[in-house]
């Protein structure tokens, strides 16, 4: 067990389980951060295709990449901000990720790529920004970038501004 | 000069301005906003000093729990000025110790009494929710909220909850404050706010709303007072700039005023990990968050929001000190070893302008005590809480609590508390509750199936009697 509850961030290799490259070539899939036992389901109900499982409320959840579509719904309710999608688009890397802060930045803009220690290790493109529905659910943003391998890392980004 | 302009998550709308007067200068508030609220807007850092020392003080708990920024008030000494409302033409100014009683005060209106069925003292979700349990089974009971607001302090979380769908996960807090004071208001369900719950007297509770005194009767009362922040011992601990994180909190999300420049935040629970991230939605630079245990104390997904950010938390570490002549200006943290001694040498100086505590909150347990009620110290539920039976019934039968002031937990945990305290008093009242309190009952435990409710169900073992 790595060293999380003492640094507040996850190790690539602490993250239960990745989807198989073959997989987000199809289309971008989810992944969970989400490994502590809390009282919280909101992924699992949220998601139409049930590619989302849990044990009880106070389960780790589950994800079933087959099942999930990769649309996001969950990326934007998560409470704890702790789900990504991660795909692959021709020769780019993508990640997507819950964004709760000002500025929100717009399609098209370049954007610092960052690590979960909040480190820069990259510049990738805004691809698609999805503003909150209600003002109950988080922007949902969509990176691209050159170094497929990132999309095990990117967690964040900030504007180059 | 304090003004968050704009936000990611909420809007500010300020009333028309009011001007009052503050040690002779006149100063401008909004409607709505409190006294303490106003001057801190204004850059005013310094409220009360201390009554020996004369050391200056600051705001440090912002909702009427602490004495910090008690000043005198057209002329009466000692009011809480960051619960009190600005009026037009207010005179407000600091005093020296103790304060001194006027030699006239304006004659206070002549005391009234109400007869209420059932009583509530607090707002907060698990006063709410019991309110509306009541409507639902045809019962008024009268709220009695000593702040301006309804709410407690679930308007100020602005984070998505967790929970499952019954308990409204991923909805934040405030928008589950506004549904549950929507609901409040569309009903004929009373309430008093700016009233303030002194003593309780058999069947009787006083009450003391502007220059006036209520006498309340009522047959059941339900205490849902909620909880206070903890001040931590350190030098420079009272220096303006150390407050509360849920100071800060009310600051920022309540009032849309910026409590700092640049802030330390000495611990890494829940509420210190959710403020510092919320300090950074409001534009304000958080340097650090320090942790005395090995591990964070809060859930890791906060954590990990936080770093992602670039912010650090250093765990093993706790606050030596904070300087700063009028105002904070420098803070100093030093790492500690198993035995959480102090390691010389390891000592890293932070310039920054506000230290927020957020080392745990302490039950408001005040009222009951009064009353003659059986408290029990359990330091895993927060410090003196009441004995009680699972119907959140206390030893005094009339009298039942819920929520924060029963033992410190979650939003969610309240809210099925006030729910099942209400159905418990229906019951004493001959309606028939028994089957949906069973349920409700069930759900709760559910809520603390997690591993972070072990400490808490070991500690309302020793409370919970037959």
């Amino acid at each position: 067990m790595s060293n999380y509850l003492k640094y507040g961030y996850l190790e690539v290799k602490d993250v239960v389980s990745f989807p198989s490259l073959k997989m987000i070539t199809k289309h971008p899939v989810v992944v969970s951060e989400c490994i502590q036992e809390i009282p919280c389901n909101p992924c699992v109900t949220s998601c139409q295709f049930q590619a989302i499982s849990m044990e009880g409320i106070n389960g780790i959840p589950v994800i079933n990449f087959e099942k999930c579509s990769g649309c996001g719904k969950c990326v934007s309710i998560c409470p704890g901000l702790a789900l990504f999608l991660i795909g692959i688009k021709g020769k780019k890397g993508l990640v997507t990720l819950p964004f709760e802060m000002l500025p929100v930045p717009l399609k098209g803009e370049k954007v610092y790529l960052l690590d979960r220690k909040g480190k820069e290790i990259g510049q990738g493109d805004v691809l698609r920004v999805i503003f909150p529905d209600k003002s109950t659910k988080s922007a949902v943003i969509t990176v691209s970038f050159d170094n497929i391998e990132l999309i095990k890392s990117v967690r964040n980004i900030r504007s180059l501004k | 000069m304090r003004e968050i302009n704009i936000h990611p998550i909420l809007q500010f709308s300020h009333g028309k301005e009011l001007k009052f007067t503050f040690d002779g200068k006149t100063m401008k508030a909004y409607e709505g906003e409190t006294v303490a609220m106003a001057l801190y807007r204004s850059g005013i850092d310094i409220f009360s000093e201390s009554p020996k020392l004369h050391r200056p003080r600051g705001m440090f708990c912002a909702i009427g729990k602490c004495s910090s920024c008690m000043m005198r008030v057209n002329g009466i000494p000692n009011v809480r000025t960051c619960i009190l409302p600005v009026r037009e033409e207010m005179v407000v100014e600091k005093h020296e110790g103790f304060g001194k009683l006027p030699d006239y005060i304006e004659k206070f209106a002549e005391p009234f009494e109400i007869n209420k069925e059932v009583a509530i003292i607090g707002s907060g979700p698990a006063g709410l929710s019991a309110a509306i349990t009541f409507k639902e089974f045809g019962i008024k009971a009268l709220i009695i909220e000593e702040n301006p607001q309804l709410g407690g302090q679930l308007i100020k979380q602005t984070h998505k909850f967790f929970g499952s769908e019954k308990e409204k996960a991923g909805t934040r807090g405030f928008e589950i404050a506004r549904d549950l004071i929507k609901n409040i208001e569309n009903s004929s369900i009373d309430y008093i706010t700016n009233s303030t719950a002194f003593a309780i007297d058999e069947n009787k509770i006083g009450v003391f709303r502007n220059n006036q005194y209520m006498k309340i009767y009522t047959k059941y009362l339900l205490i849902a007072t909620g909880a206070a922040e903890k001040m931590i011992p350190f030098p420079g601990n009272d220096i303006p700039g150390v407050f509360g994180a849920g100071a800060a909190q009310t600051l920022m999300n309540v009032f849309g005023i910026k409590p700092g420049r640049s802030v330390l935040m000495i611990g890494a629970g829940n509420v210190g990990l959710i403020v510092s991230y919320q300090l950074l939605q409001a534009g304000i630079e958080v340097k650090a968050v320090v942790e005395a245990m090995p591990t964070i104390g809060g859930y890791f997904v906060h954590a990990a929001k936080l770093r992602r950010f670039g912010v650090p938390i250093l765990t093993s570490t706790t606050i030596k000190e904070v300087r700063g002549n009028l105002r904070v200006e420098k803070a100093i943290t030093i790492s500690i070893d198993k035995k959480f001694k102090e390691i010389p040498g390891t000592e890293i100086e932070w310039n920054v302008d506000t230290v927020c505590l957020s080392t745990g909150l302490i039950p408001s347990v005040n009222l009951l005590a009064q009353a003659g009620c059986k408290l029990k110290y359990v330091t895993s539920l927060g410090g003196f809480v009441p004995v009680r039976n699972k119907d959140f019934q206390t030893t005094n039968k009339n009298i039942f609590v819920a929520g924060d002031v029963t033992g410190i937990e979650e939003a969610s945990t309240a809210i099925l508390e006030g729910h099942i305290a209400a159905l418990a008093i229906l019951e004493k009242m001959g309606l028939k509750t028994k089957k949906l309190k069973i349920e409700s009952i069930k759900n709760l435990n559910n809520l603390r199936g997690s591993p972070f409710s072990k400490k808490i169900i070991e500690g309302l073992k020793e409370v919970e009697c037959e």
